[in-house]
């Protein structure tokens, strides 16, 4: 006769649930009211959007109160892990998408934003995300992992045009190869150990001394395989600039923040335990990667046309550079990772937003791609703020003190340097230096170049509201002034850090 | 305001610049002569306010900007520096003073007031990785300036010496968070201050690679043969202003920081390295003097003669004692003097001409006698004729190079002799003769505007030719105790024997605040 199971509410700390579940209401309200009343206007959705998010940041701020006062919890079946690594990255995630929504209120009507779907697909895909970096169960990561990327793939294909339909099934294929490969990684991690828990995995396998060091690196196989196809790691970056090319600036500015610092947060937590227990071939095959793709993207990046794919590439290069922090393993690195992130935020959404503002509905002539090179020159004439603020979220993103990625290039060598890491720290300069002549590229042909023909400066601002402008200004204020944020953030952020034991 | 007045210095033209944007185009020239001349009367405040027998810092400040991780923001002033900024202010002041027409004339002072808190950032800075903020930004205004006004490879130049630098500077960054972290081995706290720094005593081998990164950052500025490459596309291309600049500022950067970072932090590589770097710096010498002996363009020869200096400066800073730290911190100021007053010789003769092939010239001295007489004390001074400003610094670095090797002292000066060799055939080729080209004959002489620039670059270098002393003095004192510290630095035999000892007593004095940290 089987006993009935008894589990006391209080045991499960359903209250780990809350920053999910809040998104995942928001999108079921939408959903809803658009059954009752269709034909609404999106600025409702926005800002229904907003507050859900708002809320959710709010939990979270609670969450983090919580951590700091009783240490890592567990809910749910100690499904639910909520440590610091849990609450920073949730908080990049919300913070990025609360930067994200206002972009919806472009001066041009697009087509998926007069879907209430949208709205409600973004929310579930946070929430998605959310799960995947709040748990150290790698069954939950899938679920995390296919929900939200599922949601995105659908939000890239309602930019409707055709680039945009070629990009959703694109990413679609790639998606589901990855979902193939981390399936299979994860059940070789199970038959192996008999536990889906990373900590469990973990413990198993260093109970055992790695005894099958073989079925362990097919299992890392398959999950690097992943993971590289996640975050773009070269040579499984292929379909990320025409992801980028195909959807709208504003969500390839996006994919190139949130889905990634989810990824990087699992691919900490199961990566650096087999790092540490000295697994030598991972950490070449890592070394080898972060070196790759640093440096070959930002060969690819170097010979585009379109700012657009200059920036995907140049993102793909930023992910390689924070790989690093995983290869090196350390608190300070760790801690790099999220203070890069951060900054990295501004910066990079500050920027797609720019060439969001300038997008046109129709190519003029001697235009070939939505955000050629051509488009910005002599920009400095004819719209001398806007030149000022893309130069300045170029340099950022060149590494130029004292703006915002500076600092968080400075942490991330540094913790190279403490780790005796010397080749890679001067790889990861020299890499700096090549990206800052993309980078470079893009203000002199602002500034130095005369403005094509016919171009009197409004294309720049043709898609402008009050919304996009205001977003614009927070990311350059956050990137201008970042040297005052850097040192609470760096406390915060090692802070949590440490205490979650990374 | 004087405890703060460094940061003013820094500030306030940046400030100015930020305003600048509200005023009307037609006004600004005003405006940016008046901020510039603001500026250069606190630097000389600054100077009256210096306490020349002190031979430590002065005028510190300091504010936290990343405590945690060793990051403040510290400033400070001694001998070496205290000259460079003021030499800073000044070029500004007369460069904007002395500005033609140009396009964009409002885009180009705000540029020009931007450049100017880098500058004075960079030489004020006591902190690592607030001096490598200033090094940095000051490219961008350079970067702009070059391409928004340059001749017709201008895009091509900008960028080729924003990469350049961008590439050493990051290299010299990695060895700076070395530098950072062994301190925090030491001592077990982070601090980029390099008043902290110098209290560190590394071993051999890891100054031989701390020295080396922090080399390639200074080279590619000073630039140092084989870096030199992007400098005479930079100085060919520029508007007149920026060549101005450039030679007599931005190159300072590079050889101010071999003084301030390479020489105390790691005196037993400097020791080590001494000889390849002055083999280096010879060859710099001979080699662009040779180069600048083929160039037709005038303003090339200014550029190649600018880089040949530079090779003594750098001569003078490896001697590793007073008399040749001194004579090249000297020779800095000489250098820039000089070479910054021929730039704008050059752009005087650019602007009425719109040519700058010297066989577009000659007979030049019968139609402007003016123009000939101060450019001919210009080049006197360049070539190092006693009396003028270079002789001083040249002297001195040679004989302090002297000391540590006769050859190599006399193989460059030979090098200044050939330096003469080139700069008179120039100065023949363009202002004796008869005039042969017909637009030629009716060449108006400088004009009042052009004379306020030149006029007190001319008087500088005739008064400190002759006596040098109210500057000559506190550089003295700020690099006796450079020297002196790098003595009691120095761990290996060759080093100690190298760098003179030459008291028991003097230390850089250091302020309560320091000891605090």
């Amino acid at each position: 006769m089987l006993e009935p199971v008894n589990v006391s509410l209080e045991s499960l700390n359903l209250m780990t649930l809350a920053p999910m579940l809040i998104p995942i209401i928001g999108a079921l309200l939408i959903l809803v009211i658009d059954i009752f009343k269709s034909n609404l206007d999106k600025t409702l959705y926005v800002m229904l959007s907003l507050l859900f998010l708002l809320m959710d940041f709010g939990s979270l701020v609670d969450a983090s109160g919580i951590f700091v006062q009783d240490g890592t919890i567990m809910g749910v079946f100690d499904v639910m892990l909520i440590d610091g690594l849990a609450i920073l990255s949730q908080f990049i995630i919300v913070g990025a998408s609360m930067l994200f929504i206002p972009l919806a209120l472009s001066h041009d009507r697009f087509h998926e934003f007069s879907y209430p779907e949208f709205f409600a697909l973004f929310l579930f895909m946070i929430s998605g995300f959310q799960f995947m970096v709040a748990t150290d169960n790698l069954i939950l990561v899938f679920v995390g992992l296919e929900t939200s990327s599922l949601a995105l793939y659908t939000l890239i294909a309602m930019h409707n045009r055709d680039k945009s339909f070629e990009a959703a099934i694109k990413y679609f294929t790639m998606g589901a190869l990855a979902a193939g490969f981390y399936s299979f990684g994860a059940m070789v991690f199970y038959a192996l150990t008999g536990s889906v828990e990373i900590n469990q995995i973990a413990t198993v396998l260093a109970a055992n001394g790695y005894a099958d060091i073989g079925y362990v690196l097919v299992a890392v196989t398959f999950m690097l395989a992943s993971f590289g196809f996640k975050l773009s790691i070269v040579p499984f970056h292929i379909w990320a600039p025409d992801v980028y090319e195909g959807s709208s600036s504003a969500m390839a500015g996006y994919m190139s923040i949130v889905p990634k610092i989810a990824a990087f947060v699992v691919a900490m937590r199961l990566f650096e335990f087999l790092i540490h227990s000295g697994i030598i071939w991972l950490e070449v095959v890592l070394y080898i990667f972060v070196v790759v793709t640093m440096t070959a993207a930002n060969i690819w990046a170097l010979v585009q046309s379109d700012v657009k794919r200059m920036l995907a590439y140049s993102s793909i290069s930023h992910a390689g550079f924070v790989m690093a922090a995983i290869l090196i393993g350390t608190t300070q690195s760790n801690s790099a990772l999220f203070l890069y992130w951060i900054l990295f935020s501004f910066t990079n959404l500050g920027s797609f937003s720019m060439l969001w503002m300038s997008r046109q509905k129709h190519l003029p002539v001697h235009q070939t791609s939505d955000h050629s090179y051509d488009k910005f020159a002599g920009m400095i004439k004819t719209a001398p703020v806007a030149a000022v603020i893309m130069a300045l979220f170029m340099l950022s993103l060149a590494g130029l003190p004292p703006f915002a990625l500076f600092w968080g290039k400075l942490y991330m060598i540094s913790s190279a340097v403490t780790s005796g890491y010397t080749i890679l720290a001067l790889v990861m300069a020299l890499n700096s230096a090549i990206a800052g002549y993309y980078y470079i590229k893009l203000v002199v042909y602002m500034f130095m170049k005369e403005p094509v023909l016919g171009n009197d400066g409004h294309v720049y601002v043709s898609n402008a509201t009050l919304a996009l402008k205001s977003i614009i200004g927070f990311a350059a204020i956050g990137t201008i002034f970042a040297f005052v944020a850097v040192n609470p953030l760096l406390e915060f952020i090692t802070a949590f850090v440490y205490n979650s034991g990374y | 305001m004087l405890d703060h007045i460094l940061s003013v210095l820094i500030f306030f033209p940046a400030l100015a610049a930020v305003f600048g944007f509200m005023i009307q185009k037609e006004s600004i020239r005003a405006y940016g002569i008046i901020v510039a001349l603001i500026e250069f009367i606190l630097s000389l405040w600054l100077w009256f306010a210096f306490d020349s027998n002190v031979s430590g810092m002065q005028f510190m400040e300091q504010l936290p900007i990343v405590p945690s991780f060793g990051i403040n923001y510290i400033l400070g002033v001694d001998g070496v520096s205290l000259f460079i900024i003021i030499l800073a202010a000044f070029f500004t002041m007369i460069g904007i003073a002395s500005l033609t027409e140009t396009p964009n004339e409002k885009n180009m002072i705000i540029t020009l007031l931007f450049l100017q808190m880098t500058m004075i950032g960079v030489f004020a800075a006591l902190d690592g990785i607030v001096f490598y903020i200033f090094w940095e930004l000051s490219l961008v205004p350079m970067l702009y300036l070059i391409g928004a006004w340059g001749g017709p490879l201008r895009v091509y130049a900008s960028v080729k010496f924003f990469l350049y630098t961008f590439a050493g500077s990051l290299v010299m960054l990695v060895g700076m968070l070395f530098m950072a972290y062994f301190f925090y081995q030491a001592t077990g706290v982070w601090s980029f201050a390099i008043l902290d720094w110098y209290r560190l005593i590394l071993p051999e081998n890891f100054q031989l690679w701390l020295f080396a990164a922090f080399f390639i950052g200074f080279a590619i500025k000073v630039p140092m043969f084989p870096f030199h490459t992007w400098l005479p596309y930079a100085h060919g291309q520029a508007p007149t202003i920026g060549s101005v600049i450039l030679a007599a500022i931005l190159l300072k950067m590079g050889t101010y920081a071999f003084i301030r970072f390479s020489l105390p932090l790691f005196p037993d590589a400097s020791v080590y390295f001494m000889y390849p770097v002055a083999i280096l710096a010879i060859i710099m010498i001979i080699y662009t003097a040779m180069v600048a002996y083929a160039q037709k363009d005038i303003k090339q020869v200014v550029a190649y003669s600018s880089v040949s200096h530079m090779g003594v400066i750098i001569l003078g800073t490896f001697a590793m004692n007073v008399e040749g730290i001194t004579g090249s911190v000297f020779l800095m100021i000489a250098h820039g003097v000089v070479s910054g007053a021929l730039f704008l010789l050059v752009g005087v003769i650019y602007d009425r001409r719109h040519t700058k092939m010297m066989d577009q010239f000659g007979g030049i001295a019968h139609v402007m006698p003016r123009y000939a007489t101060i450019f001919g004390i210009m080049m006197m001074a360049s070539v190092g004729m006693p009396l003028t400003i270079n002789f001083v610094g040249e002297f001195l670095s040679l004989l302090g190079f002297y000391q540590q090797s006769h050859t190599l002292t006399i193989l460059a000066g030979i090098a200044i002799i050939v330096g003469a060799i080139y700069m008179l055939a120039a100065y023949k080729k363009m202002f004796f003769g008869t005039v042969t080209i017909e637009e030629n004959k009716n060449l108006p002489d400088v004009n009042k505007r052009e004379l306020v620039a030149l006029i007190p670059l001319t008087i500088i270098t005739i008064w400190l030719g002759v006596y040098p002393k109210p500057v000559l003095e506190p550089i003295n004192n700020s690099v006796e105790s450079i020297v002196q510290l790098m003595h009691n630095k120095a761990t290996t035999e060759e080093a100690k024997e190298r760098i003179p000892n030459l008291l028991e007593g003097v230390e850089i004095s250091r302020t309560p605040m320091q000891e605090a940290n």
